[in-house]
């Protein structure tokens, strides 16, 4: 009987646990000054036992930080070592390899001393706008190139700032208020789940997080081992190749996975996987290990929370030196693009092994870019003309299910929001002229992959800027699972008709705008068997065009014209 | 307006609920109330029945009554059940799909299948013109009257009943939606319009578009609905004001009502939040917790001096498991307040993990707990409560439903003791402390993220599963007094006879401090005032009008805003360095420390004009020293202190049969038709004159 109400306790102080780390992130949202962190939620938070294992971690909208946030703690304890730990203390890194991926993620790690003694640590990331370098973009040839890197050491011993590291990051990024406003929010956000933490370990009366720590740990492993030894048990095979080639920089790449299922882990190996790349897209290992593991964890098992157990089981190798294991200094800003294109390449392998499960492959990447205005040169500038940095975060449609069709302009794998455009013209001379859905984008089949977006974007009067683009699929579309077809490529020109790259920083004149198409997700079966009433549904609604009604679904001239009769009436099937 | 102030004031306020109508009448200082089912297809019957029921109570007529104050779920329950008008939106080009790409996230991220809610309006009845407004208000293309005109002839042949209209930066110049409005009143002037410069001027297309939408979409439903209610309560003899409650806990004209229906989204949950606030006033308390606890969901919410906080935008019909981000923003003056899924009636089961997890699925009245025997084979709360003892099977409602012990017994074990290897009792405690524990959390999250530190709160506890929960809930919190008023299950309908009347206008404007601009300030707050007051006197002439002024503020780069309230003198005589001192002493009290060198902006003003709240006579209390013996004890039963992890012999007090001044010492269980009030054992019980009982837990909280 003891032991079943020990048994009560442990589990509220579980949940109280990711309670305090969902607070833990929300306050970073509140007092964060990058529009990356406060609109698009580009964040994480997570509470560590004494030896660094991740107890839990906040849902947020970044997978990528998963593992490489479980991985961190123990780089802290190392490097900053366990004499040199004091009450007080906050510990920062933006290390691409012992932290979540590029200079751009401020990681920090804050130590929890209760009675004086350490019971545990706090940590959080925020992806930040600028970390100066050649700005966030994939143009650098060596990491050294892409900002002020911050190996890990102390933001403040004891209570007390490190002023001279302060003057630093100052004089070395080009939005240094924004930047030192978001190191203060992390360490804040830290304190807030300590001081929560400490709250409940009051109330429990515990000395240490040891028993809450081992109860947590040990029901997430058998929780996720019984899932592994389930789809082993079941699954036709155990092994299964997976094989995706998208754009690139100026080489298209190759992602390679052999998944093997085990009775107790799953391993994902990369061998064969295309070579580092030249510029900024390259990959440390801990990042693709995130999303691969998130990919596994959605489709096997989406409801255990993640912390040190839970990961454990899934397993990441890739050769050193392939774009998803790429070491220093390889440059990485824009580890995200072949990070979030790794769920796509290990479902391709898990969907021989559990067919009906993965849905077809999306947009993949976000649709990133990000415009450094300034005012114009061509001509003399108005007074009021400034220099702006603005990032801005976007979606394509994601793959089409064995059931739903995919979503249309929603983030997948990655889950951070987009930002309002009135927010966006808000933080710089900005002109958002379109933001919307791109019919006829969606990989046809009976379940319809989701639609892409169309953006427009200029400057306001007096300015002109650079193009930072982040995108793929300019040739290498979402491909179709079980017969259905693929998404539409992703398209970038500037009005006047003038060609853009897909990625690379590109110089866009006074008055100019470019016109931006995103990627759809790709179908999932035969489009003939799309349910009929689905397919009026979809003209109706404009998301696909007669033409396409007919030539892909064979919809008859009669029954298009009745639905534009229905669409004209404002009315519903 | 035509209120004979030779009458006596009969006062009757009316909450429609999802399950309930609640009647609550005033009349020469007496309270008659009744409970009678909705009735969905003509909601006014049951306002009718339940009037009449208390009219004869009180032994008097409907031509009586003096004055009638109205909230309902019906703006909820049609945004909710998808019953609104065939309505149009018309944006700005390239702006079609805002309120269908929402947020481009998933609010659940590790759910391959997840479908996003659809939007209230589907594609083909989004339309656009070209027009371009920018963030500083200044217009960059002229909207073009002759594409305005051709799209009225589409609405027109079309037959939409109603028209939204949402445009870029509208909050910062509303030229074009107005235009737009004078192009529609003129050729379609029985179709209803609403800007969403009128409705919500506030920034963030996603947000200010769903709510214009939203007040289009219901308002014919609610326009018909009000007038019929005025018409058939007229027929029945009612010759007085009719108000309505609205979501930011205040009233207004039956005809403002049906201008921004949207505004009446939650007014039950708004009416409950000052019904707390009323009895915080009579009690002297500045700091109180509501905590409103019913069959599916449970409502807390933090009232300081006396006044609910308010908040600007909040999320209604969530689809998914209560997620946030799963349902619709809407962007109006509310109470703030957490709802969470947990209830009486909220179900249990074990997850992979072997953890026990609560809700929010609901047993809801069918098949019930399975203690109501009509086939509910998974353990609920109450199923948990009656094992524990907080609950008598014998004498459940008043004794109206036979509770069935073996039952709960038997789904506890089933679905929980089976798989954690506990018995019944152990697997009640567990299910038990998981929903008082996830209502701990939303309680502790609300409060920390106002800045609040809840051990200096006292609770007050309504709705039927409340005071069985309360006391717990006072143990995990460290709160450690908590007041259970009478008339408790109609606290809502109390709640809108204490409500004043009331009206906030808001505005997005950027203001950087380096860029303070008085003149501007007190020009921009005076029209909102002078707006906010409009509403308020046309419900009542004559009236003192108070205007409480707000703005919201934040580190220049920062996304979230902190509400400053400024005093009357503050606002219309502004000056930066007040405004910077206020906002650093809030920031800091949120979050720590200040951040050094940073500019701030504000970007929300309010004003709120309101009545001056009813006044309050202050209770005399007494407290346990000066209680006069303890009540008498109608009997003794076995009940599970969660505290103290064990069974333990409780006293069963009859609530009517304690009198004033006298105490119950725990661990008790005192018993009304409505509900039970546990108290632990830590804690006793007193009964204060106006009936209220106050339970002081004895925390061992440090």
């Amino acid at each position: 009987m003891a032991g079943n109400h020990s048994q009560v306790s442990f589990q509220v102080m579980w949940n109280r646990l990711i309670s305090v780390v969902e607070e833990q992130a929300q306050a970073l949202v509140r007092t964060a000054f990058s529009t990356s962190v406060r609109e698009a939620g580009d964040l994480s938070a997570g509470v560590y036992d004494l030896h660094g294992q991740m107890l839990a971690q906040a849902v947020t909208g970044t997978p990528g930080h998963v593992n490489a946030m479980a991985d961190a703690v123990a780089h802290f304890i190392r490097r900053i070592g366990r004499d040199n730990i004091f009450e007080g203390d906050v510990y920062i890194t933006n290390d691409p390899w012992e932290g979540t991926g590029h200079l751009h993620d401020i990681t920090m790690v804050s130590p929890s001393f209760h009675q004086g003694n350490l019971v545990g640590f706090f940590a959080c990331t925020a992806h930040i706008v600028d970390i100066g370098g050649r700005g966030f973009g994939a143009d650098a040839n060596s990491v050294y190139e892409e900002g002020l890197y911050l190996p890990i050491m102390k933001f403040a011993e004891r209570g007390t700032v490190d002023k001279s590291l302060i003057r630093i990051v100052r004089g070395n990024v080009r939005e240094p208020d924004q930047l030192v406003g978001d190191m203060y929010a992390l360490a804040t956000c830290n304190e807030i789940g300590h001081r929560r933490l400490i709250d409940m370990m009051r109330e429990f009366k515990l000395d240490n997080l040891e028993e809450v720590a081992e109860f947590i740990l040990d029901n997430s492993r058998r929780a996720t081992l019984e899932r592994i030894a389930d789809v082993f048990r079941t699954a036709g095979k155990t092994t299964a190749n997976g094989e995706m080639t998208v754009d690139g920089f100026a080489t298209p790449i190759t992602l390679k996975v052999k998944l093997t299922i085990e009775a107790d882990r799953i391993i994902s190996d990369f061998e064969g996987t295309s070579g580092v790349d030249k510029k900024g897209i390259n990959c440390p290992l801990v990042y693709a290990k995130a999303y691969s593991c998130y990919a596994l964890k959605c489709a096997i098992a989406p409801e255990i929370p993640n912390n040190a157990a839970s990961l454990e089981p899934f397993e990441i190798v890739a050769p050193e030196n392939t774009i998803v294991n790429a070491v220093h200094p390889a440059p990485v800003a824009l580890r995200h693009i072949i990070g979030h294109f790794v769920p796509d390449a290990v479902y391709d392998a898990l969907d021989k092994i559990l067919p009906g499960l993965v849905p077809a492959e999306g947009a993949g990447c976000l649709c990133n870019f990000q415009v450094s205005l300034r005012p114009r040169t061509d001509a003399t500038a108005p007074e009021d003309a400034v220099r702006s940095e603005v990032l801005t975060f976007n979606s394509g449609g994601s793959g089409a299910r064995p059931q739903h069709d995919g979503l249309n302009a929603t983030a997948f794998p990655s889950g951070v929001m987009t930002m309002p455009i009135e927010a966006t013209e808000h933080t710089g001379p900005v002109i958002i002229w379109r933001k919307e859905l791109r019919p006829d984008s969606g990989g046809a089949g009976p379940q319809r992959g989701g639609l892409g977006q169309y953006m427009e974007v200029g400057a306001r009067e007096g300015h002109e800027f650079d193009f930072q683009a982040m995108f793929d699929r300019v040739d290498h579309p979402a491909r179709g699972r079980q017969g259905g077809k693929n998404g539409a490529t992703t398209t970038i020109a500037q009005d006047d008709g003038s060609a853009m790259q897909g990625k690379g920083k590109q110089f866009v004149a006074h008055g100019r705008k470019v016109m931006l198409a995103f990627p759809g997700g790709a179908g999932y079966g035969k489009p003939e068997d799309r349910n009929i009433e689905s397919v009026k549904k979809d003209l109706l609604y404009g998301y696909i065009s007669a033409a396409t009604a007919k030539n892909d679904y064979g919809l008859s001239d009669a029954t298009i014209a009745a639905v534009a009769d229905i669409a004209r009436k404002g009315e519903t099937l | 307006m035509s209120q004979s102030p030779a009458r006596t004031p009969a006062r009757l306020g009316v909450d429609i609920g999802g399950t309930f109508t609640d009647v609550v009448l005033e009349f020469d200082n007496q309270q008659y109330s009744t409970k009678v089912l909705t009735t969905y297809t003509a909601p006014e019957d049951a306002i009718l029945d339940g009037l009449h029921q208390v009219c004869k109570k009180a032994d008097i007529t409907p031509a009586d009554i003096t004055q009638i104050i109205h909230g309902t779920t019906l703006a909820t329950n049609a945004l909710i059940e998808r019953r609104g008008a065939k309505t149009a939106l018309i944006t700005t080009q390239g702006f079609r799909d805002v309120i269908e790409m929402r947020t481009e996230s998933r609010f659940e991220q590790y759910d391959l299948n997840l479908n996003l809610p659809a939007p209230l309006l589907p594609r083909n009845m989004r339309y656009t013109v070209e027009e371009r407004v920018d963030a500083l208000g200044n217009i960059l293309i002229d909207l073009d009257l002759k594409q305005v005109e051709a799209l009225a002839e589409q609405i027109a042949e079309a037959g939409y009943d109603s028209v939204a209209v949402g445009l870029i930066h509208s909050y910062a110049n509303d030229k074009h939606e107005k235009m737009v409005r004078d192009v529609l009143a003129k050729r379609l002037p029985d179709v209803m319009v609403s800007l969403s410069s009128e409705v919500s001027p506030q920034m963030r297309e996603y947000e200010r578009f769903n709510t214009v939408v939203a007040n289009a979409y219901i308002k014919p439903l609610m326009k018909s609905y009000l007038s019929r209610l005025a018409g058939r309560l007229g027929e029945e003899g009612v010759d007085c004001s009719i108000f309505l409650m609205h979501s930011g806990g205040g009233i207004i004209s039956i005809d403002s009502a049906a201008e921004f229906p949207v505004r009446l989204v939650e007014s039950g949950p708004a009416g409950g939040a000052v019904f707390a606030a009323h009895i915080a006033a009579q009690y002297g308390l500045d700091k109180v917790l509501s905590f409103d606890m019913g069959g599916t969901t449970a409502k807390i919410c933090l009232i300081k001096n006396q006044m609910p906080k308010t908040s600007r935008v909040f999320e209604v019909a969530r689809t998914y498991r209560f997620k946030k981000g799963s349902g619709m923003p809407i962007s109006i003056p509310v109470i703030d307040m957490v709802e969470i899924g947990a209830g009486g009636g909220s179900l249990a089961h074990v997850d992979s993990m072997r953890q026990i997890r609560v809700g929010p699925e609901s047993a809801g009245s069918e098949p019930g707990p399975a203690c109501y025997g009509r086939g509910g084979e998974k353990p609920a709360v109450t199923d948990a409560d009656l094992v524990l003892g907080k609950l008598d099977a014998d004498n459940f409602a008043g004794g109206t439903i036979q509770l069935d012990t073996d039952s709960s017994n038997s789904a506890l074990t089933e679905v929980l003791g089976k798989a954690l290897d506990m018995d019944a009792q152990t697997a009640a405690f567990g299910l038990a402390e998981v929903v008082d524990e996830n209502m701990a959390n939303a309680a502790r999250v609300h409060a920390v993220e106002n800045g609040e530190d809840l051990s200096e709160y006292t609770m007050i506890a309504f709705g039927g599963a409340a005071p069985l929960h309360g006391g717990r809930l006072c143990e995990k919190l460290g709160v450690d007094r908590m007041l259970v008023p009478t008339g408790a299950g109609v606290g809502s309908a109390i709640g809108f006879l204490r409500a004043p009347f009331s009206f906030e206008a808001n505005r997005s404007v950027y203001m950087k401090l380096s860029d303070f601009a008085p003149e501007k300030i007190t020009s921009l707050l005076t029209d909102l005032q002078q707006e906010a007051i409009g509403f308020v006197r046309s419900c009542d002439a004559d009236a003192e009008i108070l205007s409480d002024f707000k703005v919201y503020m934040r580190y220049t780069g920062q996304g979230w805003e902190i509400p400053i309230t400024l005093t009357e003198q503050q606002a219309m005589n502004p000056d930066a360095e007040t405004f910077q001192t206020l906002f650093e002493q809030d920031y800091t009290k949120l979050f720590g420390r200040p951040v050094e060198g940073m500019d701030v902006e504000i970007t929300v003003w309010a004003v709120n004009a309101t009545t001056p709240p009813q006044p309050v006579t202050l209770l005399d209390q007494v407290d346990t020293a000066s209680a006069t013996g303890e009540a008498e004890a109608a009997g003794e039963r076995q009940m599970f202190d969660p505290a103290l992890g064990k069974a333990v012999a409780a006293r069963v007090v009859l609530r009517d049969s304690v009198k004033a001044r006298q105490m119950v010492n725990g661990p008790a269980a005192i018993t009304e038709d409505e509900t039970t009030i546990i108290v632990p054992s830590s804690g006793r019980a007193l009964r204060q004159s106006d009936g209220c009982i106050d339970v002081i837990v004895g925390n061992s909280h440090t």
